[in-house]
């Protein structure tokens, strides 16, 4: 995972609520077995629409709960992929926030007057070691998990640190572990 | 203060803070091929294989095509056969299609008895909330985490918050779980319950089946939460207990889930059933419903103007006006055979309405065999409707069972987003009686006061 420092550039804008990732994502493109490329998927079928205006640019502002639905995070690969590096919007669904931080996308709350200004602005400058937006015009602080925080900032593979606590997981299994279900047994 | 149903799982599956231990990882064709990439691009193996179990489903045909190799879709082909591939490399456990235990992930973890009270559980799929009606921990995940469970039988999680939505109250007649969860999706928005694990609670779910306990559960998500369960009681135990992967006695630790009557919830919500109706959705996401009696809403926002225009539908149209092209029974939200018994009792001597394609799914292989041997394909194929084979099928469409633009479906599956059945494909979410009613009548009816 690459790590994040600044992100600066053009906004794109999608002001929609409750995007769910069956538009993100449609369903026809998750049957890929390869992690790259869905970037020329994004909004299939909203992308036919006349008036549809995506450009692509670093930065994506939208609306609340972004993301909802499906778990799949080929949603994330496709916006990644599309070329947005960090999203602006009032909230997330739980499972798609996630995912993007897994992936190094930058999913950012701010509230609703401020997304609009920057949505207005056109550009923005997002700087997560400040966790601050700044736009021609304003700036905002904005919250993020430390820890979370921390894996972007030097985009670290999520595994590989889990992987040097092995012995507390050993120490758990040998002391906490439930007899079952076996499912090689069955 | 006492601790809720949800603390006690927590507390017990903390290797340390923030690092949760895996129980049992389910894994799918769609959101895993990539996880396994993973692993082999770092020389990294599976951890826990007899914790991990697969199944082929999203994707799979059910026109009885008898294994993967045959699967005339190639998309679709490669990625069952790369599951199998996969899951032989790396030692998982796996029902792939042409297997007796194949069927809906969801379906066939509490059929085999795999899911249990008291389990932390998660696959990569935002219906995993569903093992949540045994009183487990079960949540949906990204293709990143699966491929992190794979390899730690952890998760990297911050504690959510807890939610307790309390239902009051006897359901009447004709109304059943998906009601109640419609309802409630409906009260509380499609993000009500995000940040936040829910437990189902009160009278009118403890008079609930294991399968309306998981149909509610299986749509939490649906309301954005990231859990929904339920605590176990003897309903829950005479229904594990004696499965091939189950205790054949209640062990006395399943006793000590329950939420402590002094146990704290960042947010409560009551939901009183006598006032909740037989629901139809009428838009583009679950909580855009409304009682059958009702009538399509006045747009009362750019987004409602937006859906009501995908679902081709007026303002002040009574929902049993509205005529349907397809039937599509089945999901993991209502495919058990408790669903197709209900449906059957509806169809049973009756014939589909002459513009109307109608469907049975059943959840699993089992579930088919089941409901061939109380007769029930044959209630339903007499009846009109096309009996297929396991899988999601047209809940989402990744197989060829999907519905043309402008097709208007009832369906019990759990979502009703634009494109979600098929481009351009209008969803109506109902329960199994609703969608069997409306599939003899060729219209929604109200199943209280139905008489054909």
């Amino acid at each position: 995972m690459r790590a994040i420092e600044t992100i600066t550039g053009k906004v794109s804008v999608l002001n929609r609520d409750d995007i769910d990732t069956d538009q993100i994502m449609p369903k026809q493109f998750l049957k890929r077995v390869e992690r790259t490329g869905f970037g020329e998927f994004l909004f299939y079928d909203w992308a036919k629409e006349p008036d549809w205006n995506l450009p692509k640019n670093p930065i994506l502002v939208t609306g609340k709960n972004f993301g909802c639905g499906s778990s799949r995070e080929h949603a994330p690969w496709g916006l990644e992929d599309y070329g947005f590096q960090a999203i602006i919007a009032p909230s997330y669904a739980d499972i798609f926030y996630s995912n993007c931080t897994k992936i190094g996308l930058l999913p950012i709350v701010l509230p609703p007057e401020q997304c609009a200004a920057i949505a207005e602005a056109g550009e923005a400058q997002v700087d997560l070691a400040a966790q601050e937006v700044r736009w021609p015009g304003g700036s905002a602080h904005f919250d993020v998990d430390p820890d979370i925080k921390d894996r972007l900032l030097k985009g670290l593979d999520d595994i590989g640190v889990t992987l040097t606590r092995g012995d507390a997981i050993a120490a758990y299994e040998a002391a906490s572990e439930r007899s079952g279900p076996v499912t090689t047994a069955l | 203060m006492g601790k809720s149903l949800f603390d006690k799982i927590w507390e017990r599956h903390e290797v340390a803070s923030g690092l949760l231990y895996i129980d049992l990882h389910l894994v799918h064709e769609v959101t895993s091929p990539q996880a396994f990439d993973g692993l082999r691009l770092n020389g990294r193996k599976v951890r826990r294989p007899d914790r991990t179990l697969a199944t082929a489903d999203h994707n799979t045909p059910t026109d009885g095509t008898p294994r993967a190799a045959l699967i005339k879709d190639e998309l679709s082909r490669v990625q069952v056969e790369t599951l199998e591939k996969n899951a032989a490399e790396f030692g998982i456990p796996i029902y792939s299609l042409g297997s007796e235990g194949q069927g809906i992930v969801h379906v066939i973890g509490p059929e085999l008895g795999v899911t249990q009270p008291g389990m932390t559980i998660v696959c990569g799929d935002s219906h995993t909330a569903t093992h949540g009606a045994f009183g487990a921990l079960s949540f949906g995940i990204g293709t990143s985490e699966v491929e992190h469970v794979l390899a730690t039988q952890t998760l990297v999680q911050s504690k959510p918050k807890s939610m307790r939505i309390r239902y009051e109250g006897e359901p009447g007649f004709g109304v059943t779980a998906k009601d109640l969860i419609l309802y409630t999706i409906g009260q509380m928005g499609t993000a009500g319950a995000a940040g936040y694990v829910v437990e189902y609670a009160g009278p009118a779910i403890e008079a609930l089946s294991m399968e309306g306990r998981m149909t509610i559960c299986n749509m939490t998500i649906e309301g954005g939460g990231r859990a929904g369960m339920i605590a176990p009681d003897q309903t829950t135990f005479d229904y594990v207990t004696g499965r091939p992967a189950a205790p054949s006695e209640v062990p006395p630790e399943w006793r000590e889930l329950f939420s402590d009557p002094d146990a704290g919830f960042d947010k409560e919500l009551v939901i009183d059933c006598t006032k909740i109706s037989p629901m139809v959705s009428w838009g583009t996401n679950p909580a855009m419903v409304a009682p059958v009696s009702d009538k399509v809403p006045v747009a009362a926002s750019e987004q409602d103007e937006r859906a009501l225009e995908y679902m081709g539908l007026s303002g002040g149209t009574p929902i049993e006006q509205i005529k349907l092209d397809r039937v599509f029974i089945g999901s993991c939200t209502n495919s058990r055979i408790g669903d197709l018994r209900t449906a059957a009792e509806v169809v049973r001597g009756r014939k589909v309405a002459d513009n109307v394609y109608a469907m049975v799914v059943p959840g699993s292989v089992k579930v088919k065999a089941a409901a061939e041997a109380e007769g029930l394909d044959k209630v339903f194929r007499e009846a009109g409707f096309d009996w297929r084979a396991a899988g999601c099928s047209m809940c989402l469409g990744m197989n060829p069972d999907i519905a043309a633009p402008g097709e208007r479906v009832a369906s019990t599956s759990n979502r009703n987003f634009e494109g979600r059945q098929g481009r351009g494909a209008r969803t109506h979410l109902v329960s199994p009686q609703m969608a069997a009613a409306a599939a003899i009548e060729g219209h929604f009816v109200d199943i209280r006061t139905w008489s054909n």
